[in-house]
């Protein structure tokens, strides 16, 4: 008797294990709405990886993407790096970055990509002072010497000299970074290495590179943004959206014209508003637009050129092109209220060119 | 006795039902005997009522059952075999473009291809031990009082249920309680003191860890202290000491290598801690210096493996981050099989 | 020849007296944190969650509202796989290890559990990454799965070990004396008998893996949509609750907040299921 009641118990025990899989089977495939089997919602997902950056742009896009066409898909922000690090691995369908591939990741994914600009958008310098009432300007030389470490307290002459009458506290600098992989860190660094060299030359521009001193790594944007909001004294590089959307104070910086700036789309705008070479690849950093906000950068979702590779099936294929090719068309009205900047219309034209050179067998996806 | 019961080859190999036999059962029967006992199984006669009461359909069940749980004994082995031989393989082009240096390169720097491992190992050690020391006068009252002042009660149940839930909370939420509470404690404390308040830091997440880590240290010694033969202390006690010279005397000195043993797995247990330490360890790579050092930002091995792992573009990257595993994974072996080992000696004797 | 003052006996008794306080006061203290933490994390949770808590994915980034079903899903189904694959296997190589006490290849299996339940889960998480993750071309929550498998493993062995081993021999030989066949003899007799050292140890290793983030980061991935696919990534109850506790959007830590509250209280129950289960059938652990 006890035998039978046992062998109940484990098969009751297999059978439940079975049916809650069941269920959770059958509520993932309610949940996309008119797709009744298991292998048309396993058709209708596609997978990217990526910028932060660009995270909140993309995660309310999407959102209207899939109410449009039941289409979903899961974007994770990883950080570029680890995009073009899982595109190379061929284990994400797109992957999108602040920063182009550079030599040797080109080389290392063998094949040609394709960079679709997405859109432009601000790094804020972003601040935790909360005693401050008036917003911080910062000049290009400052600011490096702060994120170099050269600049240790808030009441630093070269701080006060650039902002008369602002009383500064007395509290120590916190350099708030990524941790992670960051085209954010990419565009960042780049400016500060063009602004000057002469501070941040030892350090050098990169998606990771090595914090002089003492400073706080969080993982993502999301990661530095929450530092710099949980740690008074911290100073950190983050998207504008996500500054604005977290209500975080954000600094004016000084542009080459010598202008204090504050970050928006206006002053993003202003400053994308260059000739776009026809493979897209171009640094907006350090504006010469007298009302350009001088840290900005194009974000770019990056795909295989030509689709056809580890048994993906043309459907796939097309339904990713059709994606891009609806972000840089309907998806760039969300664009605005989120604080990112549009693609302006030459970009937009670069950009539909590359998206039709996209390929499946060798022949042309979209006609 | 058992061996005698456990495997008959010659009562199957004998058996008339089974005479087409694949390779794999044909070299299966001539190993498994050998895997099973080392000593050689005893020939038991051919009882009559053994062959012919079993059908051929239960043979093949026996075998298949005996068969496959030397397969799954086996698969064990090349489970643990092969993390270690992956990530040996992973980190061979890490190994070949920075040799044995790596170990105490100063540096980590993914913008000039430099890794060097010292400020995560210094990180890793630091916080650990941190953590130990914070942690061992705890565990230890936990086992004292668990196991030799109230071995029973509720107020022992209560304590001891109490312990069991520390270890069993998982990490993430202890992550998330420490940068939401701790961390503000530790940044006023900072500002106290007069270290710079970054709140993260290796104090924080020693302190976490602290905590995390009593389970592992308090259930072992409680189990050892409780060990002590009586003889021994009522001997003492017949001698005129008092409890605490009883403990300090005869019982400590007693379990000494056994209370070693439950530190070693509580070290284990940080060492390769992820979640918790890497949400409020503040993830920097400099070397932790100055008069401050345990307040300064770092990272451990675990915490730059869950940061860069999967952010690390070029092959090198990668594999030096794996190689950090590796690295983690080598010392946890060794302190657990230490640990071990300690304790299978002393139950042993 | 011996000088040494004796202490008196007074002093001694006043010395062992404060020493036992100084024990109940250390051993005590340990409970504070915890029910700070669990206090905390129930105060904080218990306001967030609501019925759309529960059946609702994420919003875009910025948007208040929506919940966690996608990460409660994915929790179910990662961990109800992994313990599929760990609990038969486990307890498999555990039936071998107990009946085969002093073999060779029983030490090194042994050894090899003992390892494995050492490896820290981070580790864990870049080897799936590269047997499964990286072949099959892309982040699934089988691999996943196969990670929380692996660190579940050692622990059902030896709970399942560890239970056989104090079941008298003589209960083995009955039955092989009846003339049952050996694989009835532990299916039927040895298993049943150890039934709840065995379970508590499998329902132990589940709490255990349920709060696992690491392995998950590399493997399982993530996912803000509700999925039911093994094969695509998942988001899981600890991934959801390290993104979101680390970001700056209040909204995603409110959801934060209460995703910890359910993790802890699932994984508290299990614990408490345990308790129960060891208490009844008076097993010592």
């Amino acid at each position: 008797m006890r035998i039978r009641s046992i062998t109940t118990l484990l098969c009751s025990g297999a059978l439940l294990a079975g049916m809650s899989l069941t269920t959770s089977c059958n509520s993932g495939g309610s949940g996309s709405g008119s797709d009744t089997t298991n292998k048309s919602s396993d058709d209708n997902t596609l997978l990217g990886a990526g910028s932060t950056f660009v995270y909140p742009l993309f995660s309310k896009m999407f959102a209207e993407y899939n109410t449009q066409t039941q289409l979903k898909v899961n974007y994770q922000s990883i950080g570029s790096g680890g995009g073009i690090l899982q595109l190379t691995n061929k284990t994400v369908d797109f992957g999108d970055s602040d920063a182009p591939l550079n030599d040797e990741q080109a080389t290392k994914i063998g094949v040609p990509v394709l960079h679709i600009p997405m859109c432009s958008g601000a790094v804020a310098i972003s601040y935790n002072l909360p005693d401050l009432k008036d917003t911080l300007k910062l000049t290009p030389v400052v600011l490096t010497q702060i994120f170099a470490g050269d600049i240790k307290t808030w009441n630093d002459k070269a701080i006060a000299a650039v902002n008369p009458g602002v009383k500064l506290p007395n509290l120590p600098i916190v350099v708030a970074h990524r941790s992670d992989g960051s085209g954010t860190t990419n565009i960042f660094t780049t400016y500060l290495m063009k602004v000057d060299s002469a501070d941040w030359g030892k350090i050098g521009k990169g998606s990771a590179v090595n914090w002089p001193g003492s400073t706080i790594g969080g993982k993502g944007t999301e990661g530095v943004a929450g530092t710099i909001k949980q740690t008074p004294g911290a100073i950190g590089y983050i998207e504008l959206a996500y500054a604005v959307q977290n209500k975080m104070a954000f600094a004016k910086l000084q542009n080459k014209s010598g202008n204090y700036i504050t970050p928006s789309v206006a002053s993003t705008t202003a400053a994308g508003n260059v000739t776009i070479p026809a493979d897209s690849k171009v640094s907006l950093s350090n504006t010469e637009a007298a009302d350009g906000y001088p840290i900005s950068g194009f974000t770019w979702a990056i795909i295989y050129k030509e689709q056809n590779y580890n048994g993906r099936s043309l459907d796939r294929a097309t339904k990713l092109v059709k994606l891009l090719w609806w972000n840089i068309h309907d998806g760039q009205k969300f664009a605005e209220p989120l604080t990112y900047a549009p693609l302006p219309a030459n970009a937009v034209t670069v950009a539909e060119a590359i998206l039709k050179s996209a390929t499946y067998d060798g022949k042309p996806i979209l006609q | 006795m058992m061996e005698s019961l456990s495997f008959n080859k010659e009562a199957i190999v004998s058996s008339p039902e089974i005479t087409r036999k694949s390779w794999l059962q044909r070299w299966l029967l001539r190993v498994i005997p050998y895997a099973m006992n080392n000593e050689k199984s005893a020939t038991v006669t051919k009882t009559k009522a053994k062959t012919t009461n079993r059908s051929s359909k239960q043979i093949r069940w026996e075998n298949f059952f005996r068969n496959a749980l030397v397969w799954i004994a086996v698969a064990m082995v090349v489970l643990m075999l092969g993390v270690f031989v992956t990530l040996c393989i992973q980190s061979i082009p890490s190994f070949k473009a920075l040799g044995l240096k790596y170990l105490w390169g100063r540096t980590w720097d993914p913008v000039n291809e430099v890794y060097g491992a010292w400020p995560f190992l210094i990180g890793t050690l630091l916080t650990s031990f941190t953590a130990l020391i914070i942690s061992i006068p705890f565990s230890f009252a936990v086992a004292i009082f668990l196991g030799e002042y109230y071995p029973n009660g509720w107020l022992s149940n209560f304590l001891r249920n109490a312990v069991e839930l520390i270890a069993a909370v998982p990490s993430v939420i202890y992550g998330f309680w420490g940068l939401f509470v701790l961390v503000p404690i530790v940044r006023k404390l900072e500002s106290g003191i007069g270290a710079p308040p970054f709140g993260v830091g290796i104090f924080s997440a020693s302190l976490v860890l602290a905590i995390m880590v009593i389970p592992y240290a308090a259930s072992l010694s409680r189990e050892l202290i409780r060990l002590v033969p009586s003889h021994l202390k009522e001997g003492a006690y017949a001698l005129g000491a008092t409890r605490y010279e009883v403990i300090m005397k005869v019982i400590l000195p007693y379990t000494k290598s056994g209370l070693l043993a439950g530190v070693l797995l509580s070290l284990g247990r940080a060492l390769g801690e992820t979640m918790a330490v890497t949400m409020v360890i503040g993830n920097s790579s400099a070397i932790p210096s100055g008069k401050f050092f345990l307040f300064g930002p770092g990272n451990t091995m675990a915490s730059v493996i869950a940061n860069e792992f999967t952010e690390a573009a070029t092959t090198t990257y990668l594999s030096a981050l794996i190689e950090l595993g590796l690295v983690l994974f080598l010392v946890t072996v060794v302190i657990n099989m230490i640990g071990k080992r300690i304790i299978s000696r002393f139950t042993n004797e | 020849m011996n000088k040494k003052p004796t202490s008196p006996i007074n002093y001694r008794l006043a010395k062992s007296r404060a020493y036992q306080v100084l024990i109940i006061i250390f051993a005590m203290a340990i409970t504070i944190p915890l029910f700070f933490i669990i206090g905390y994390i129930f105060v904080q949770g218990v306001q967030k969650i609501n019925w759309t808590f529960l059946t609702h994915i994420p919003k875009p980034v910025g948007e208040s509202g929506g919940g966690i079903a996608n990460a409660l899903v994915g929790s179910l189904i990662i961990v109800a796989v992994a313990a599929v694959i760990a609990i038969p296997i486990g307890i498999m190589c555990g039936i071998y290890l107990s009946e085969n006490k002093r073999s060779k290849l029983a030490y090194w299996s042994r050894l090899s559990v003992d390892i494995l339940q050492g490896v820290p889960s981070i580790v864990i998480g870049i080897v799936v990454y590269f047997w499964i993750v990286k072949p099959a071309g892309g982040f699934s929550a089988f691999s996943g799965s196969i990670a929380l498998a692996i660190m579940m493993l050692p622990i059902v062995v030896r709970s399942t070990e560890e239970t056989l081993k104090l079941l008298p021999d003589s209960l083995k030989e009955a039955a092989l004396a009846l003339g049952i066949p050996y694989h009835r003899v532990i299916l039927s007799v040895i298993v049943p008998c150890g039934i709840s050292g065995i379970l508590s140890g499998v329902i132990l290793s589940v709490a255990r893996i349920a709060g696992e983030t690491a392995p998950l980061l590399f493997t399982a991935f993530g996912n803000p949509y509700l999925s039911g696919d093994i094969r695509k990534p998942m988001q899981s109850l600890p991934l959801l609750i390290f993104n979101y506790a680390t970001s700056p959007y209040d909204d995603w830590r409110d959801l934060a907040w209460g995703a910890s509250l359910i993790l802890l209280l699932w994984v508290l129950l299990l614990n408490i299921f345990t308790k129960v289960i060891t208490r009844r059938w008076k097993i010592q652990l």
